[in-house]
């Protein structure tokens, strides 16, 4: 199957300031992002996701590198020429205007017919579930309110990307569980592109399709949710997206081994490299079997799971996650010799 | 309760002060309405109650000339003071800081500092040429000159709807297709709106008080009602300056009820 492609980013840079005091926020950043796709930006805050993303929107021109649109260099339109539409972190609801003045405003500048703003603003209000709201004012709402009617005024023209600059942020947890799921329906329904912007992990791997990791301006790795989780490049990636366990190792031979001799990889190239194992493919079997020596330093409880932390030869930590029993502690009491194995498949090995 | 931090209200005095104030403040006031309604010719003696001053003030075809001539240089003098403050809003708050801003916002305030006396001597200095070259006589003078010094006060309020303002919303209009002039007659202005009609109030009530720069700079036959009223004390004291000053306080409470009215709404 060929997928299309709607936005691209060639090669695009953004460098904020001049001489000593320039900022560049944006790094040589190339992606393609295919039609109907949820796609999902994640990093640390301060590393490019708003920028990228009002590059996309025309809000800020990239310094160096173009923008696409099924094809077409959009990179010098103005934001009101571009058909793509925002979500904004803080709504940017037009406080004068009502839910439906402000989901119509969008039909109303493309100048389509007053019978045909009616029927789409209706059908909008109806996909938020937001019908019975339609004469309020912005400030008469709540919160996730809100947000649904940013979300439908975004929607509302069709537009061919839908850009959405962390979302839902300013929502409590439970709202914002709520929100994923409707976001989701919402992409479903209208098979447009979302562009989703977070610093949430989970709500990245729950939600995407694929995700971009950035970091200080650059983009790191794309991937789908698995490929990002089980195959990072690099440790920064490993280290963002869930937890993980960095051990130092070296290459030699075509064998991984670690500190304590263990061969735990197979590898080409020679040098020292670290080995990167989740929590939850460490298993901890009885001292004495085959396995890495360790002793437990501490448990602690987390609901569902237990986190063994344990101290291998050489001070290294390892924690594993381990499912807590119904009762009673996980069985293992500080001090206590175990050895530890990973499983199958679940070692990368990362370049120093 | 365990308020501690500074009271002004616990100050030793502070309720004789306050009342003091109020008093130094409303009595006159108070005083002057009441005269207002007195039946005696005196100023002081009071001789029963009477409308007689607002009728003589209503008959008065002077009266009527002066008032209508206030009225008719502040509605000019607010429209066009309240289009130039909206201007020079716009110019200097919708951008990050630029060279020069600290310079423009004292220009844009200055008249508010410079004593009246002397802004009126500079104009009347001014005009007398502008007078001579062209040998225009009419309204225009003071309208130009009110226009110029209530610029300030339309300035303030609204620039500070201005600040208040959530600039994303326009970046939120051109998301939606809006093109500039769209953004800023569909989001900007409407949002604006209250700002501008309290800057215009107040550029209306100061510009129907002002006696200085009037006196310097109107010909004869152009008297404005304060003007007229400076006029007839200098020859009698009458009641019948109390009741347009009664008059004038009524519509300048009225206009500032309102410019309250509508600053507070926002909220
Ligand atoms: N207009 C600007 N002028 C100067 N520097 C800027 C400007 N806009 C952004 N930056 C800088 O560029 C970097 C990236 O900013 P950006 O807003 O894209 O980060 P972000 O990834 O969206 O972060 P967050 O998760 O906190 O929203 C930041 O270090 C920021 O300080
Ligand atoms: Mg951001």
């Amino acid at each position: 199957m060929t997928r299309e492609t709607t936005v691209e980013a060639k090669a695009v840079g953004k460098t904020f300031g001049h001489g000593t005091s320039a900022f560049r926020a944006l790094d040589n950043v190339s992606i393609r992002i295919d039609r109907g796709e949820f796609f999902t930006l994640l990093g640390p805050s301060g590393c490019g996701k708003t920028t990228l993303l009002r590059c996309i929107a025309g809000f800020e021109s990239p310094s160096v590198g173009t923008i696409l649109l099924s094809g077409r260099d959009i990179t010098a339109e103005p934001p009101n020429r571009r058909p793509v539409n925002t979500v904004f972190q803080s709504y940017a609801l037009f406080p004068h205007l009502t839910v439906t003045q402000n989901v119509a405003f969008g039909l109303e500048m493309l100048g389509r017919p007053k019978a045909q703003v009616a029927a789409t603003v209706a059908r909008m209000l109806a996909l938020v579930k937001l019908e019975a709201f339609a004469g309020r004012k912005p400030a008469q709402l709540s919160g996730g309110q809100q947000q649904r009617v940013a979300l439908a005024r975004a929607l509302a023209p069709a537009p061919e990307v839908l850009l959405l600059d962390e979302p839902l942020s300013a929502l409590d947890l439970k709202l914002r569980k709520e929100m994923q799921s409707e976001l989701k329906r919402l992409q479903h329904e209208t098979g447009i592109t979302f562009v989703f912007v977070t610093h949430d992990q989970e709500e990245a791997l729950t939600m995407s399709d694929r995700v971009g990791v950035m970091s200080a301006g650059k983009l790191l790795q794309v991937g789908t949710p698995r490929e990002i989780y089980n195959n990072p490049v690099s440790r920064f990636v490993a280290d963002f997206i869930g937890e993980t366990n960095f051990l130092p190792g070296v290459a030699r031979g075509g064998v991984v081994r670690l500190a304590s001799g263990e061969a735990v990889a197979e590898r080409v190239a020679n040098g020292p490299v670290t080995v990167a194992v989740r929590p939850e493919q460490v298993r901890i079997a009885a001292a004495g079997t085959r396995g890495i020596p360790a002793l437990v330093a501490r448990c602690v409880y987390f609901g569902t799971d237990t986190h063994v932390h344990m101290t291998l030869e050489g001070g290294v930590e390892v924690v594993a996650r381990v499912q807590s029993p119904p009762s009673g502690d996980a069985g293992f009491a500080p001090g206590a010799k175990v050895v530890v194995l990973f499983a199958p498949d679940s070692v990368q090995v990362l370049d120093d | 309760m365990s308020d501690r931090s500074f009271s002004v209200a616990r100050v030793p005095g502070f309720a004789t002060i306050a009342v003091t104030a109020f008093v130094l403040l409303y009595l006159p006031i108070l005083t002057m309405v009441g005269y207002s309604f007195n039946a005696s010719t005196s100023v002081s003696e009071w001789g029963g109650f009477s409308l007689q001053w607002y009728r003589l003030a209503w008959e008065n075809e002077t009266v009527k000339a002066a008032t209508a001539r206030s009225l008719i240089i502040a509605s000019f003098a607010a429209v066009i003071s309240t289009a130039v403050a909206t201007m020079a809003a716009l110019g200097t708050t919708r951008r990050g800081s630029f060279r020069g801003q600290t310079p423009i916002y004292v220009m844009i305030n200055t008249p508010l500092m410079v004593p009246e006396i002397v802004t009126a001597v500079a104009l009347l200095i001014l005009f007398g040429v502008v007078r001579q070259v062209t040998g225009y006589q009419g309204l225009g003078y003071l309208i130009l000159a009110h226009s110029a010094f209530c610029i300030p006060f339309a300035y303030l309020p609204i620039r500070a709807r201005l600040e208040g303002m959530d600039l994303t919303l326009e970046t939120a209009a051109a998301d939606l297709y809006a093109t500039p002039w769209a953004t800023f007659r569909r989001i900007t202005l409407p949002i604006l709106t209250p700002g501008i009609m309290a800057g215009a109030m107040l550029a209306f009530v100061i510009s129907l008080d002002d006696v200085i720069i009037t006196e310097f700079v109107k010909s004869a036959g152009q008297d404005t009602l304060p003007t007229y009223m400076l006029g007839a004390l200098r020859r009698q004291l009458t009641p019948e300056v109390n009741a347009l000053s009664t008059a004038l306080l009524a519509l300048t409470v009225m206009l500032l009820t309102a410019f309250f009215l509508t600053t507070r709404k926002r909220n």
